[in-house]
């Protein structure tokens, strides 16, 4: 049985890589959640996002926190011109053609970030990028908690906006009855491209936080995306506060299977996670109250 | 002003190195000068993997090809044709690339740096009876399939594990410090797995002064070793036995120095990654003091003189010593390709596969540290010897066996705290 200040270093470290994760797949949620599309491209978006990331701090030196507001700015815009230009019109035709856009989306992504950047692994020098917090026996990654806190803002921010602003109301109308939502001559389409610009934005600012722990190849953008998926499914597709519990656990999950089991089968802990779910809550662990 | 070109002192100098390198290897070399009629050129198919998750290593590996057209010409007199093909770090693209190259003509194949990739190309070699002479991959099994075509002049990962061992009796003793207790830490691939059993099986035959606490494997395209090295540090084991990659010997690193565990020293006993020039690159200071007990290359050949002037020649900014190990049995791979061609004087597969059987390669000829390059009846090379490399002044050393030391062995590491 390993050492209880071992467990509580493992356990903090699954619980702050779980806050960025959260963060991620918010993104996704949220826009499953109103727009009704399952955005098979988002992996991929934050794929880019670190790239613009690695690409902004080499030429201004500034360090990846400082970047998050202007990423999620930019990327915002970019989810905004994506939905009006191109996904809104896929709204109505058949899910099936609504995936085949998504994956091409992503694939493009992929492959346009190969082209540019190659295939070599990319990444961020911080001051601090090799401290820690000492307390007591445990010793907490300074990027780590940098990370975290910065996910736990931005979702928070998220969720006052959602619930205390007329736009944030307005797209809950859309979401809990559509129907409603045309027949009181809501911007529809506006809204929409409103949900899909933050969604990219709450990608962007996690991409960002990512970059202060991780390297970025162009091929790790299909594995976010699953990883994001794997998340709402277990904390319930198309709930924000599943979205958050759902990566806490799944990061949490994989440090402790790592733990205890064996380091090198961690992520088969989500995947069991994520059938157990789907066999005994389909709807999620919070889908049912979203 | 004139638009003349004129020889610098640098290139002046490489150059007649090389010349008087080559005219010095002559009467070693097992073949004579003159070039009987038969094909002119022999087309080599280079499979590595310059691009993914083994990038940086498979494009060290491509500096000894690259170079060797021109120093094997300049010490042998054959002319090379270079087929370069990127396996991306992908058995499937190892196979498929292995059959685009003998499609496209290549007479002989050299890779592919993995085990894996290499065990793809092998059975491509087998299959459509081209010579297959691996440079660097270390599973066992690669050669004890019964291939008539596949050739290795490279240790298995049990041998390199065996006397990676070995020589760490040799770094207690040189020093006079020995560790109490130890964790064993592998890459979960192919090469790791067979190192791990190498390490396991050995260890206890070599009656080392070390218990070894845990043996912990992992994921090689993980970006994220935390635990892994929780569970480690955990242990309180005075050294680290690592058996890694290059991009993860690196995120390990990093999280050794976030978690402040600082053993006696980080020990490769025999797989890449402390000694590339990435790593010391990534990390600076937290390179130093890093230990291989790996492969090298054997800085009294003749045959290193000569490709290390080229190598300067050719890339004066960089160290050949970051790409020992890589280009002198890249290099070394081609040589004996080259050494066939000459024999057999012909680029007839089967004739090429028999000549590269009769290889004897003496050792100051070959680049790599090792005894004479001769194919056993499996087509393994026996004999080749792993040196200590350690990273010290920025870059790796060799500091053991001591008649080939070019630095003073530092054990244990300046930074070792006692758990």
């Amino acid at each position: 049985m390993p050492e209880a200040d071992l467990i509580a270093n493992v356990m903090i470290t699954g619980l702050l890589t779980g806050m960025v994760y959260g963060l991620m797949a918010l993104g996704l949620s949220v826009v499953f959640g109103v727009v009704r599309i399952v955005n098979f491209a988002h992996g991929e978006l934050m794929t880019a996002a670190m790239y613009a990331v690695v690409l902004l701090s080499a030429s201004t030196q500034l360090d990846p926190l400082w970047l998050m507001i202007p990423m999620g700015v930019v990327f915002f815009g970019l989810g905004y011109g994506l939905q009006r230009s191109v996904i809104n019109r896929f709204i109505q035709r058949p899910e099936h053609s609504q995936l085949l856009l998504m994956l091409a989306i992503a694939t493009i992504l992929v492959n346009g970030l190969l082209m540019g950047f190659g295939p070599d692994a990319q990444s961020v020098q911080t001051d601090y990028q090799l401290d820690s917090f000492e307390l007591g026996p445990l010793l907490i990654d300074k990027p780590r908690v940098y990370a975290a806190t910065a996910a736990a803002l931005t979702a928070l921010a998220l969720l006052a906006y959602f619930r205390y602003t007329t736009t944030g109301k307005a797209i809950r109308a859309c979401a809990d009855n559509h129907m409603g939502a045309l027949v009181t001559g809501l911007p529809l389409k506006h809204l929409y491209a409103l949900t899909f610009g933050l969604g990219t934005a709450c990608v962007a600012i996690a991409g960002c936080a990512q970059m202060l722990l991780l390297d970025v190849t162009p091929a790790a953008g299909p594995a976010y995306t699953l990883l994001a998926f794997v998340i709402v499914i277990v904390g319930g597709l198309g709930s924000m506060a599943g979205a958050l519990f759902g990566g806490v656990l799944i990061g949490m999950s994989e440090a402790l299977a790592g733990l205890f089991v064996a380091p090198s089968a961690k992520s088969m802990f989500s995947f069991a996670l994520l059938i157990l779910i789907l066999l005994v809550r389909p709807a999620g662990l919070l889908g049912a109250r979203a | 002003m004139t638009s003349e070109k004129r020889i610098g002192r640098r290139q002046f100098s490489a150059g007649t190195v090389l010349l008087a390198g080559a005219a010095g290897l002559a009467p070693y070399l097992p073949f004579g000068r003159a070039h009987a009629a038969g094909p002119s050129k022999l087309k080599v198919g280079v499979l590595l993997p310059r691009s993914g998750l083994q990038a940086l290593i498979g494009q060290s590996c491509q500096k000894g090809a690259d170079l060797a057209p021109e120093v094997i010409k300049s010490a042998l007199g054959v002319d090379i044709e270079l087929m370069n093909a990127d396996t991306e770090s992908n058995a499937d693209t190892a196979r498929t690339r292995a059959e685009r190259l003998i499609e496209e003509g290549a007479n002989v194949l050299i890779g592919a740096f993995d085990s894996g990739h290499t065990a793809a190309v092998a059975q491509v070699a087998e299959q459509r009876g081209i010579p297959h002479i691996i440079n660097i991959a270390g599973a066992p099994q690669i050669t004890e399939q019964g291939y008539k075509f596949v050739f290795r002049n490279f240790p298995t990962a049990p041998e390199l594990g065996r006397s990676g061992l070995s020589l760490l009796s040799d770094i207690f003793k040189t020093s006079g410090v020995t560790p109490a207790s130890a964790v064993f830490m592998h890459v979960n691939d192919t090469f790791g797995q067979a190192m791990a059993k190498g390490v396991e099986a050995t260890l206890p035959r070599l009656n080392m002064p070390f218990k070894l606490l845990e043996t912990i494997p992992y994921d090689p395209a993980a970006k994220d070793l935390t635990v892994e090295i929780s569970k480690a540090k955990a242990t309180k084991a005075e050294l680290l036995l690592l058996v890694c990659r290059l991009n993860d010997a690196i995120v390990l690193r990093k999280e050794m120095v976030k978690q402040r565990w600082n053993p006696m020293a980080v020990v490769s006993p025999g797989s890449p990654g402390l000694y590339e020039e990435q790593f010391t690159k990534s990390l600076g200071k937290h390179a130093a003091y890093a230990i291989s007990n790996t492969v090298w290359y054997n800085p009294k050949s003749e045959m290193t003189k000569l490709v290390g002037a080229a190598f300067k020649k050719k890339d004066p900014k960089s160290e050949l010593a970051f790409h020992a190990a890589n280009v002198g049995y890249t290099f070394d791979a081609i040589l004996v390709a080259a050494d066939a061609f000459k024999r057999a004087k012909t680029t007839d597969p089967k004739a090429l596969a028999d000549a590269i059987r009769q290889t004897n390669i003496p050792a100051n000829v070959r680049m790599s540290l090792g005894g004479p390059i001769a194919f056993n009846a499996k087509g393994q090379v026996e004999g080749n010897r792993s040196a200590v490399i350690q990273n010290l002044d920025g870059k790796p050393t060799m500091t053991l066996p001591s008649d080939f030391a070019e630095g003073k062995l530092v054990f244990p590491s300046p930074e070792y705290k006692k758990a």
